[in-house]
């Protein structure tokens, strides 16, 4: 049976999960009434010849990853979309706070681990998860940061529960990207659906780039008058290069590699056509390990040679801060609603996905007893890489887990299986419903700016629940209402 | 990126013509000359065994391996407008995308000789579309001093060569000047630059090489000529320097005034003491002045 008021969506089943455009059971999704009726009266056809050429357009103008064969770069789009996943005012505001409180709590928390280690030393976080992490920078210890801002840029990973609640699933602190696809798809949308997007009250997204460019000038070292910022990339062979374009271009300022930087007298240098120019914030996307061969990895070529000795001197201010990486660390992140409360003395505004931790003797013990029920994940690595989903495992996948589990349980956590909600998608000439989860950005120089929206990435395989790109996913345009 | 874009578009130019030309002498020797120009008949010959039409003109459109190649270069231009798209325009970076799509989709069955002249203008006007909008959106910093820069040159560079191999290659024919054949291939060497037109007007009765060489190299009104090209870096690099950024910066000339004194000569002088050593000192001159560009201005070695 079809319901053809519903035009569009006549055959679209949101199945037992929390739709973005429908709502759920017991939340009617009001906010989308007005989109709803502008889509209701669009065919399936029209639909899919305007994502072909969005998808042409998003080729042409290369907004593309990057993927480099011996012979050959070929780029590839990340896929579109075109059905918007809409959040209204309400739900926005609610996230809008628990990421800023998040936020605030990460670099409090990072502050603290680099001086006095109160959390470390009270136990509230156990000493050695934090300085047995890979990822924790013992050089940056004692050193004051500007505003004591250590994540400027904070992307975080929400997903959204059966009952429509917002969970985070992870933070991250390094270097999030994505963001060039949140402003790029909100252009493409504007130009392929004037009718639809004209007159429902967006909020903008095209200024990410000046909050971006001001907060990193306000994390300069104080005695910058007139604080000169660069965005450091490792280079064209980056799979996110089009990014570090997109941000340089969007910011006004230069785009630079490592090998375009020379530190003399602990001063940051750029070479330029006229001679040498100072810098005084990088706005990095090039990994702690390789920004300094002096101080970290020496085979690095992406680095600066004295770049961390500028930095300690706090001569010049890095974006993200070296040493965040240990903050969205996934079994640091188990603490994150302890963290949130003993720094700030607050109740989280956003929760976190229920997680044991495979390091302790009860969350081993119930993650290997519930093995089939859990999604199972290393804590070290991103990208989705190595994540086991119970229910959808075979006997020798889990078998496999278990070992490995088994072998080195410190290394990993586990979380229920959440039943991310959905959002109407375009496949193959019919509307069906996807999973999807939401990346926020917060961008931090004296105080946070959240960009109204984020990412919203959907899993285009059908009953996938993992996002990422590099597992079949795509993206959709997030509109959040005035 | 502005030296390979004037690369696949002098390839496309060349190629045109010599196809249009080829259709009125019979022969594969015809193709010949285009290897010559560019130095490669070792590599031609190391992969396809005769020089026809079709092998020469897929080793030079699609053959992505030859260094020549329109699809090469057309690559490369892209590939250096990727690591300057933060100074480039949104547009220059989509339509660079589209030509090279363009070149990357052909197989050999778009090259029949039937064809070539079309595809041949479509390249051509797609690198003519790129320079207009590179013109139009570029911002007029120092970024626009070096494009034009590297256009000069690479122009520069080009028209040496060419007159320096089509005039070896007609040398046996001077004894009958005047002759269909002759006369043909100097046609073909002026079409081929669009300085047809322009030489005609300047001499519409004449043709014999020194003229045609002496209007290809020397014109300063013909623009792709050493003489307007030369004048065009002169003028740009001068532009640049007073740029109130580089004032710590001293360039060295010499290699400029080179070319300058070699733009004052008489075609008559030029040809007289030795067309093929005046073209040599022409382009020792040019390499050096790209290497002092770079040694001064991007912490070349």
């Amino acid at each position: 049976m079809t319901d053809r008021s519903k035009g569009l969506f006549a055959n679209y089943d949101r199945e037992e999960f929390f739709c973005e455009m429908f709502g759920g059971s017991a939340h009617p999704a009001s906010h989308t009434d007005s989109i709803r009726d502008r889509m209701r009266t669009m065919k399936v056809p029209t639909l899919q010849r305007r994502a072909q050429s969005c998808d042409r357009e998003l080729y042409n103008l290369g907004i593309t990853f990057t993927v480099y064969s011996d012979r050959d770069a070929i780029d590839r789009v990340l896929p579109f979309d075109v059905i918007p996943r809409v959040l209204s005012r309400d739900d926005w505001s609610h996230i809008e706070r628990g990421c800023v409180q998040r936020v605030a709590a990460l670099n409090r928390f990072l502050h603290d681990i680099y001086h006095d280690q109160h959390i470390l030393n009270d136990g509230t976080v156990p000493a050695e998860l934090v300085v047995r992490n890979a990822n924790f920078r013992p050089e940056m210890k004692g050193l004051d940061l500007p505003h004591g801002t250590y994540v400027s840029i904070c992307g975080i990973d929400l997903v959204r529960d059966g009952q429509g609640a917002f969970r985070v699933l992870e933070d991250n602190a390094r270097t999030p990207s994505g963001v060039s696809y949140v402003v790029e798809n909100r252009h493409l949308m504007m130009r392929s659906f004037p009718d639809l997007t004209g007159n429902v009250g967006l909020r903008q997204v095209s200024n990410y780039g000046m909050h971006l460019q001001a907060a990193l000038a306000e994390i300069a070292p104080a005695s910058a008058a007139d604080p000169k910022v660069v965005l450091m990339s490792p280079g064209v062979f980056n799979s996110a290069y089009f990014e570090h374009v997109f941000l340089a271009r969007e910011m006004g300022v230069p785009l630079v590699e490592g090998r375009d930087l020379v530190v003399e007298d602990d001063r940051v240098f750029m070479k330029t056509t006229g001679g040498l120019r100072p810098v005084d914030v990088i706005y990095r996307r090039v990994d702690d390990a390789f920004l300094d061969p002096e101080q970290f990895n020496p085979k690095s070529m992406l680095g600066v040679r004295g770049l961390f000795r500028a930095y300690r001197a706090g001569r010049v201010s890095l974006a993200n801060a070296v040493g965040t990486g240990v903050a969205d660390d996934k079994a640091v992140y188990a603490y994150m609603p302890r963290i949130v409360r003993y720094y700030l003395d607050e109740e989280p505004i956003l929760q976190n996905v229920d997680t044991h931790l495979c390091r302790e003797p009860e969350g081993l013990a119930y993650t290997l007893a519930h093995l089939d029920e859990l999604v199972v994940k290393p804590v070290g690595e991103s990208g989705g890489y190595g994540i086991v989903v119970g229910p959808k495992a075979t006997r020798a996948e889990l078998e496999e887990c278990r070992a490995r589990v088994e072998q080195d349980p410190a290394n990993y956590i586990s979380q229920p299986v959440i039943d991310l909600s959905v959002c109407p998608t375009l496949i193959d000439g019919s509307i069906e419903p996807r999973h999807v989860d939401l990346r926020p950005y917060i961008v931090t120089g004296k105080e946070s700016w959240v960009l109204p929206g984020g990412l919203t990435r959907v899993a285009l395989r059908k009953g996938s629940l993992v996002v990422n790109s590099s597992q079949g996913g795509g993206t959709k345009d997030t509109w959040v209402l005035e | 990126m502005a030296r390979y874009a004037e690369r696949a578009e002098n390839l496309a130019r060349i190629l045109d013509v010599n196809e249009t030309f080829a259709r009125d002498v019979q022969g594969a020797n015809d193709w010949l000359p285009i290897l010559k120009l560019h130095r490669d008949e070792e590599a031609f010959f190391e992969r396809y065994k005769e020089a026809t039409s079709e092998n020469v003109v897929r080793f030079y459109i699609i053959d992505a391996e030859n260094p020549n190649s329109i699809i090469y270069s057309v690559r490369a231009a892209r590939e250096n407008a990727r690591s300057i798209r933060h100074l480039i325009s949104l547009e220059t970076w989509a339509q660079l995308n589209v030509s090279y799509n363009l070149v990357a989709s052909l197989t050999a069955r778009n090259l029949h000789l039937s064809e070539l002249s079309r595809l041949c203008g479509r390249i051509k006007e797609g690198v003519q579309l790129h320079s207009g909008i590179v013109t139009g959106t570029l911002y007029r910093d120092q970024v626009w001093s070096f494009y034009r820069l590297g256009v000069f040159t690479e122009l520069a560079d080009q028209i040496t060569r060419l007159v320096d191999i089509k005039y070896h290659a007609l040398l046996p024919a001077w004894q009958d000047v005047g002759s269909p054949v002759d006369i043909a291939q100097w046609n073909a060497l002026l079409r081929s630059v669009s300085a047809y037109h322009g030489y005609r007007r300047v001499f519409p009765a004449r043709m014999t090489p020194t003229t045609v060489a002496g209007f290809i190299l020397l014109s300063p009104r013909f623009p792709r000529s050493l003489t307007h090209c030369v004048s065009n870096i002169e003028a740009t690099l001068d532009e640049l320097l007073t740029n109130e950024d580089l004032r710590d910066i001293s360039f060295p000339r010499d290699s400029l005034e080179t070319l300058k004194e070699l733009t004052s000569r008489s075609p008559e002088r030029v040809v007289t003491a030795g067309l093929h050593e005046y073209l040599d000192e022409a382009q020792v001159a040019l390499l050096d002045f790209g290497s002092q560009v770079a040694a001064t201005f991007f912490y070349a070695d």
